[in-house]
């Protein structure tokens, strides 16, 4: 028996040649990387910085954000995609292993390729599986990916979080930095899974430093391709809207969002950082920016609103998110902008005109 | 967005249009809002009905207004009345349509504004900002000008037994003062203790409701007329050894709003 074999299922490529199991999804990159079955790549000793290129592991690699990321990257490194939420049906070429992180065979991903960096975007996201899913993947799955890249020698890290970490509410004052507490999780349980990895990801920053971690924290993201709660909303021909409400928001394209990814990895300077362009646009104009029409849905008292919008479904955002929908929450990019000089090239105007434009 | 397109050609005139477009204004992005929600589209609506109030409802006078900096950073701080805010629209709009060097300045409102529907963002697109001591340094690092209250809702909700007695005063616009090298213009505010005098705090009814207070008071501001007087600059270096040095100099500024309000009162012809 080979030590592949020991390993078990939904490893690598030469595993996927010789044993292929019902659970393990072929993607392209996996088919081709089958036709060299059984021959073990050594790593190089490459590094970042170095005149060999680095080797780079981008987890969430189906997503829209990691294909822009990986299709920048691969100009200047060798990318691994993986991906481990599983709830796809089909994969695009960026993929090249579908594995979930805390299982033993992920840990065969490290040992087969020699990583110099991780950039971490796969996140399994607040309308996608239950809250205890959410905890294991994000949270228990990103710590043995810490663990794995502590143990393999992994330089850097980039981690993808979100600006929701500072929850919504009425008293957030504006051009929330950095500094400012993490409240969503005394705000809302539901989103505890989002500080958590944060929390996380700060342990090893500061007890790792070798790990060069840096985290970014991003206002919404959108564009082509993306699926999260406020494109969704931006795609409906007719979107919810609080009535009397319509906080400011910041959008940032997804395309510049992926620059911005690019920068932090090249750069290499750990931290925490808010990634946000220095615009701003209130919801109920965003929407018919984007040509929706809006459905007003009673915002007072808080227990109908929430009804309101439980009843619409996936056509609203999740109940716990409503806040987030009622208050601003306008956070302070500066420190990103300043330390990776970094501007975004799409206006909100090009923005919220592609969601116009596809209806 | 359509209400402003609907409202603005049909209330706004050129002179205000101009007037407002001529304010300095900081960050306004590409769709008209600046980080704190204000518009200046809504601004201009608002700036003509509260000309309106100032001119023929409460006939306001101000008298200073020389002490305002043309530009820098600028904390406006006066003493808070008459149960809605409307002391601070009146200093505000007195700042904004000064003949020479006007500004646009921003207050401080209470915290739970915004959850109040259409209130809250309405206050923010004219320039309310939620009183909070890292939005203060923010906008004072922006070199803004900023209205602040320090009494807050100890001023405004008072009953009218106390009116002109100024409550304790919050030492956070102090410590902003000095750590950002920030004047303070003391302002005088007198008039609108009689816009809404109330006898009364209902407290049972304010808690029911989540409101800071609900005041057996009447239902519209009344028509009194109201005096405002700007005191000159006060500055204070970031030299303060203890919290005892921080109140002597609060005490200062509280005694110049004194001074200023006996001023308004002893101006003021009558009350109605």
């Amino acid at each position: 028996m080979t030590e592949k074999q020991k390993t078990g299922a939904g490893t690598g490529p030469s595993d996927t040649a010789s044993h292929p199991t019902p659970s393990k999804r072929k993607t392209p990159a996996r088919r081709r990387a089958s036709a060299g079955a059984g021959k073990k790549r050594k790593a190089a000793p490459a590094g970042i910085g170095s005149e060999t290129r680095g080797k780079v592991m981008v987890t969430g690699a189906a997503g829209a954000l990691a294909q822009h990321v990986i299709a920048l990257l691969k100009e200047n490194y060798d990318v691994v995609g993986v991906e481990f939420r599983g709830l796809q049906t089909s994969y695009p070429d960026t993929v090249d292993y579908v594995v979930d992180f805390n299982t033993r065979p992920f840990e065969d991903v490290f040992r087969e390729h020699g990583f110099t960096a991780i950039i971490h975007l796969g996140r399994i996201r607040f309308t996608q599986s239950t809250r205890g899913r959410r905890y294991s993947a994000n949270v228990i799955g990103t710590a043995r990916l810490l663990r794995l890249a502590l143990k393999y020698g992994v330089e850097q890290v980039i981690a993808l979080s979100t600006f929701h970490v500072y929850g919504a509410d009425a008293r957030n004052p504006s051009l929330i930095d950095e500094e400012y507490p993490m409240r969503a999780a005394n705000l809302m349980r539901e989103v505890v899974d989002a500080v958590e990895l944060e929390n996380l990801f700060n342990i090893y920053l500061y007890k790792h430093p070798e790990l060069n971690i840096a985290i970014l924290r991003p206002c919404h993201i959108a564009g082509p391709g993306i699926n999260n709660e406020i494109s969704r909303m931006l795609a409906q021909p007719v979107a919810p809207c609080l009535l009397g409400f319509s906080p400011l928001m910041q959008f940032i394209h997804v395309e510049d969002m992926a620059e911005a990814v690019l920068r932090a990895f090249e750069r290499n300077r750990p931290g925490v950082y808010n990634v946000a362009p220095d615009d701003y646009v209130a919801y109920q104009d965003a929407l018919q920016l984007a040509g929706c029409r809006r459905l007003f849905l009673p915002s007072v008292p808080p227990g109908l609103a929430r009804r309101a919008v439980r009843a619409l479904g996936r056509y609203a955002p999740p109940d716990y998110l409503i806040n987030f929908f009622k208050y601003a929450v306008i956070i302070d990019g500066s420190l990103f902008a300043r330390t990776f000089d970094f501007k975004p090239q799409r206006s909100l105007t090009e923005l919220l005109g592609h969601y116009r434009g596809d209806k | 967005m359509r209400t402003r397109q609907f409202l603005k050609p049909r209330t706004v005139s050129r002179e205000v249009d101009a007037l407002v477009d001529a304010l300095p204004k900081h960050n306004i992005g590409s769709q008209g809002y600046d980080p704190w929600g204000l518009n200046p589209d809504t601004a201009k609506i608002t700036f003509t009905a509260v000309r309106w109030l100032y001119e023929n409802y409460f006939r306001a006078q101000a008298y200073g207004l020389d002490n305002i900096p043309a530009d820098g950073r600028l904390l406006i701080v006066g003493n808070h009345s008459g149960q809605l805010p409307m002391d601070g629209v009146m200093v505000s709009f007195a700042v904004a349509n000064k003949a020479e060097n006007a500004r646009l300045p921003r207050s401080m409102i209470e915290r739970w504004f915004p959850s109040v529907p259409f209130l809250g963002n309405w206050m923010n697109s004219v320039g309310g900002v939620i009183g909070d001591p890292k939005n203060c340094a923010k906008m004072l690092e922006r070199e803004e000008a900023i209205v602040v209250f320090p009494e807050g809702i100890r001023g405004s909700g008072k009953p009218y037994r106390l009116r002109y007695q100024l409550q304790r005063f919050g030492h956070g616009f102090m410590h902003l003062a000095m750590e950002h090298n920030t004047p303070i213009v003391p302002v005088g505010v007198v008039g609108c203790e009689e816009t809404m005098p109330s006898l009364v705090n209902i407290k049972p009814l304010a808690r029911m409701l989540g409101l800071p207070y609900f005041p057996l008071a009447p239902l519209v501001p009344l028509p009194a007329r109201v005096v405002i007087n700007f005191g000159k600059p006060l500055r204070y270096a970031n030299d303060a050894r203890n919290e005892r040095d921080v109140e002597w100099r609060v005490e200062e500024v509280k005694d110049a709003i004194r001074d200023l309000i006996d001023t308004g009162i002893a101006q003021r012809k009558s009350i109605f």
